[in-house]
């Protein structure tokens, strides 16, 4: 049992899915009831992993590996390190919130629909926790056609178009992707003599620089795509804009992390001369800087709340991808820490778009206005997410952009100068949504009789606002757990930087310990 | 036995010969022994049993390899040689002519034409086919080819008061022969060279030439333009759309796999036989030909509104992929057309078989707008087309995602890193077509209410399709090591 414990939590929601098929669909209340006992047995099921987890031990934990298709070199193997961790827990929670808000948002196609988010549920996981290369692809693949389907099918007026360009910008990163799989793959076979995924085994490869370089931009189309990163995020706006708000909640806070993931447990550990090659480097830094400050531009201008909210996706991924690109310890855990943040703040943003649109049926901002006045409970809410998104100290957001800042000032003074800027303005679009949205008199007749959050919705809330707090008041265990990755990842790509820097490197974020 | 027909010589004949001797059974049982159309379910047993007697023999033949340990035996002095290849192949066209036969009978009930010499023909096409993978003798292939094509010419117009089965099938036909007559002029080229019809000779006479010996060159032109033009790859494509959108769509489905299977088995044993000399001359004419394949298959797939029409075009840029596996030309490429082959069988025949299922008393169900609603209204057929399109597609974890990874892996081998990319590359527009039939079958509304015709048989070979195509891609290795039997033999 305890040896299987991941494949349980992988596959936990895939059982709920095929349960959930044998219910006749016009049972749409037991539907809904079985999603949500699924939902939320996915998160309990994970939850052993906390205390299973030892935040002392390197390398993966609880790896489970299974012969799978031996003539290719292709395992069954699963584990998970402090990042994985963080993530899978972020997806099983974050799922169960999924699943509870769209009781009455989905009222047609019912049965599909949980279905499909089930199905989603243990691809995510599943990319989370392969460790062989070949799985890691397949569950990668397989949560693009859910989506497909939740933006298509339940989504808003121009669904179509937002569905495919979805499913046709990711599948064009990720085909790109697989010749670079497909070329370590292959390396592996000539320096080696064997075919493996595994991606233990494939580290080992001693590339040169310039093979390392090709595999690195091919592996950046795929997992920028998905991040996305700056010149590739235009997919995104149109999907979260069409997309139902189960879906936008889903797609920010997880689905966008496997691109970021994708870097740190590939792009780094496998291509490190390519990860330091400092023209490859500067590039990605300099795509992240525009992001942060492009994103945060943008979202000043949008007319359209849940607009505003993608593009402040655009914005936070790219502290994120700076993080990483910082290649020390303090970026590379502030990033992990900052997609765990993201996570829960613009899920929980995206959620409050959903709720008033659930009520209103527009996402027009100026539509709103003084909504505080009728709907307390939904404000209060909403201050909460809004702070924690705009990094105020005791909570979640200010954690991960400070250690990303310090990071970045730690490898180049410019590029912090740079992303603090996107802080700024990141606090400037939030509290003057907040302010036209929340504050000031009913200046609609139409908001003057709007119901507040019900138990339903604010139970949606509660758990990310805990642990919203959580991070933002005790960061302290979220560090321990990623020490040791971190660390190793960083070992890997500079071998040189633990003898140069001693001290910086063993003390992240001092201060806050 | 006497020397002119040795047991050998029965062992490698014996398949052909049951498809034959049943094929024939049908068309003169049809009409001697069951002239009332409700008995011609008799005929299907009829087919089944020579199916299931060639499988028979192909088993026998497997053990008999096994047993001597030898990898191939040849037969009738050369004419015919069996090894893993052939026995490969001959599984795929056997298990394709099963399928089809079986849902041909309610189709062809709608349809209004049920014949009992289409089951006649099915038999003697796959016969045709047995020697195009078993054969080892221009005569023999050319002889085999023939019978395959000359059924298929019957078969494609075989809905005698449609117009377009009767212009599908005098277009197949013209250009057919046409395309037979280069064939025959190269492969009397290569006997020039040879002065002999068996493939081992040919091969060795071949080698002895300067790959760009001109004699050689117009060996190798006239007999591409035959053989490319079989697998309907561009520029020698033009009949298909109109061939696959006319025939009956039973038809169209046993055209699109068994036919395209047997001719790339063909292809493969003349390009890595006699012509294996000339690589460094075809492999790059060759890479061109998949190139334009890919680009005009896909690209025309993209405004298609006839299903028929869509699934051809979608067939002619399986034909590019597949092609890519031979430019590749290692042991990795080979497989990767045998593995494509056996997964494009089951999953374009499944793709077929809901059109199939669409075509109703008073609908045709060849639009894309027939399709749409189809989740509301038959989830089951819904979810499989699904199934099969994304293994088209190749998204995994269906079967088509190997196929295409296969490949890759043989591109990359072999170092052919911008053919990767572009075929890569148009695995993204793939998706966008396939995806316009998802789009109609689970956002649109239905235009009909009337249900989706269905039969045992329809319902047994869907059944077997979708779960072949789920069941290659989750859990492939036993048969990734059937696919490797037929390559390590060779």
């Amino acid at each position: 049992m305890s040896e299987h414990w991941l494949s349980i939590v992988l596959f936990t929601p895939l059982a709920g899915m095929l349960i959930l098929l044998l219910i006749p669909s016009r049972r749409t209340d037991l539907i809904r009831i079985w999603a949500n006992i699924a939902g939320i047995a996915g998160f309990l099921v994970s939850l052993p992993l906390l205390w299973r987890f030892d935040k002392n031990a390197s390398g993966f934990q609880m790896v489970e590996r299974h012969e799978w298709i031996p003539s290719l070199g292709a395992r069954y193997i699963v584990g998970i390190d402090g990042i994985s961790l963080l993530l899978v827990m972020l997806t099983t929670l974050v799922g169960a919130v999924a699943i509870l808000s769209s009781w009455s948002a989905i009222q047609e196609k019912v049965k599909q629909y949980y279905a499909m988010f089930l199905l989603q549920q243990t691809g995510m996981l599943g990319v989370f926790m392969a460790l062989d290369f070949f799985l890691f692809f397949v569950f990668w693949e397989v949560t693009l056609v859910p989506m497909y389907f939740i933006i298509g099918v339940w989504g808003g007026p121009r669904k179509l178009y937002a569905a495919i360009k979805f499913f046709l910008y990711t599948l064009a990163g990720s085909v790109l992707m697989l010749l670079g799989i497909l070329t370590l793959y292959f390396q592996h076979f000539q320096q080696f003599g064997f075919y493996t995924f595994e991606i233990a085994e494939l580290m080992k490869l001693d590339l040169p620089l310039s093979l390392q370089r090709w595999v690195f931009w091919a592996f950046f189309i795929g997992f920028a795509i998905k991040v996305p990163m700056f010149p590739f995020h235009t997919w995104l706006p149109d999907a979260h804009v069409e997309a139902p708000t189960a879906g936008s909640v889903i797609l920010a806070s997880i689905l966008l992390k496997m691109g970021t993931y994708g870097f740190i447990r590939f792009s780094l550990p496998l291509l490190p001369k390519a990860a330091m090659d400092p023209a490859i480097v500067k590039a990605l830094v300099v795509l992240s800087l525009i992001a942060i400050i492009y994103g945060a531009l943008v979202s000043l201008m949008q007319q359209d709340w849940k607009k505003l909210v993608a593009y402040s996706s655009v914005s936070h991924l790219g502290f994120c991808t700076l993080g990483i690109f910082a290649l020390n310890p303090n970026g590379l855990a502030g990033s992990v820490i900052q997609q765990i943040n993201h996570g829960i703040s613009t899920g929980m943003l995206f959620l409050i778009v959903g709720i008033a649109y659930e009520r209103r049926h527009t996402r027009e901002i100026a539509e709103y206005g003084g909504l505080a006045h009728v709907m307390p409970k939904y404000a209060t809410v909403f201050a909460f997410a809004m702070l924690s998104s705009a990094g105020l100290p005791l909570l979640n957001g200010f954690i991960g952009e400070f250690t990303i800042l310090q990071g970045a000032f730690e490898a180049n003074r410019i590029w912090a100068a740079f992303a603090a800027t996107g802080v700024i303005l990141g606090a400037a679009y939030l509290l003057w949504l907040y302010q036209r949205t929340m504050l000031g008199q009913i200046t609609n007749p139409k908001n003057l009789r709007l119901p507040d959050l019900n138990w339903r919705e604010l139970a949606t809330f509660l758990p990310l606002i805990a642990w919203a707090i959580w991070i933002g008041v005790y960061p302290k265990p979220y560090f321990e757990v990623l020490e040791k990755p971190v660390t190793e990842i960083v070992q890997r790509v500079r071998p040189e930087y633990f003898r140069q820097a001693p001290v910086m490197a063993s003390a992240p974020l001092e201060v806050l310990r | 036995m006497s020397e002119f027909y040795t047991s050998v010589d029965h062992f490698a004949l014996i398949p052909a010969l049951m498809l034959a001797l049943f094929g024939c059974a049908v068309l003169l049982f049809d009409f001697l022994v069951f002239p009332e159309p409700r008995q011609r379910k008799w005929l299907l047993v009829f087919v089944a049993l020579g199916i299931g007697f060639a499988g028979l023999g192909l088993v026998r033949q497997q053990m008999f390899l096994a047993a001597e340990g030898l990898n191939e035996f040849t037969a009738f002095r050369g004419a015919l040689t069996i090894d893993g290849f052939s026995i490969f192949f001959n599984w795929i066209f056997l298990a394709a002519s099963l399928i089809v036969a079986l849902v041909s009978y309610r189709y062809l009930e709608i349809e209004g034409e049920h014949h009992g010499e289409y089951y006649g023909l099915i038999l003697l096409a796959n016969c045709g086919m047995y020697f195009l993978a078993a054969g080892s003798d221009l005569v023999t292939l050319f002889v085999g080819l023939e019978l395959m094509a000359i059924c298929f010419y019957i078969m494609v117009g075989f809905l005698r008061f449609d117009k377009r089965s009767n212009e599908a099938a005098i277009k197949y036909l013209l250009l057919g022969a046409f395309s037979s007559g280069f064939l025959v002029y190269g492969f009397s080229v290569l006997y020039g060279i040879a002065g002999s019809t068996r493939l081992g000779d040919i091969t060795a006479a071949v080698a002895s030439r300067s790959p760009w010996d001109p004699l050689v060159f117009l060996a190798l032109a006239t007999t591409s333009v035959g053989l490319l033009f079989k697998i309907s790859a561009v520029p020698f494509h033009m009949w298909a759309p109109d061939a696959y959108e006319g025939a009956p769509t039973t038809v169209t489905a046993y055209l699109s796999v068994a036919s395209k299977a047997a001719s790339f088995a063909f292809l493969v044993r003349i390009f890595l036989g006699p012509l294996i000399s000339a690589r460094e001359v075809w492999a790059p004419l060759l890479s061109a030909v998949a190139i334009a394949t890919l680009t005009v298959g896909n690209l025309a797939a993209v405004t298609q509104t006839n299903i028929k029409r869509l699934l051809a075009y979608s067939s002619i840029s399986h034909a590019g992929y597949i092609l890519l596996g031979l430019v590749a030309g290692n042991p990795t490429g080979i497989k990767g057309v045998a593995v494509y082959l056996l997964v494009y069988t089951f999953m374009n025949l499944g793709a077929f078989l809901v059109v199939v299922a669409l075509r109703r008393e008073h609908i045709l169900g060849e639009d894309l707008e027939d399709l749409s609603g189809l989740m509301q209204k038959s989830p089951v057929h819904a979810i499989l087309m699904l199934i099969f399109l994304l293994s088209l597609a190749g998204i995994p974890p269906t079967a088509g995602f190997l196929a295409k990874y296969y490949i890759f892996w043989a591109l990359i081998q072999a170092r052919q890193y911008v053919l990767a990319v572009i075929a890569a590359a148009y695995v993204a527009v793939a998706i966008y077509y396939y995806f316009r039939i998802v789009r109609s079958m689970f956002i649109s509304e239905a235009v009909d209410r009337e249900p989706l015709a269905s039969s045992l048989g329809l319902r047994l070979a869907l059944g077997v399709t979708g779960v072949l195509t789920l069941a290659i891609g989750i859990y492939p290795q036993p048969w990734l090591e059937l696919a490797q039997n037929s390559v390590l033999l060779r």
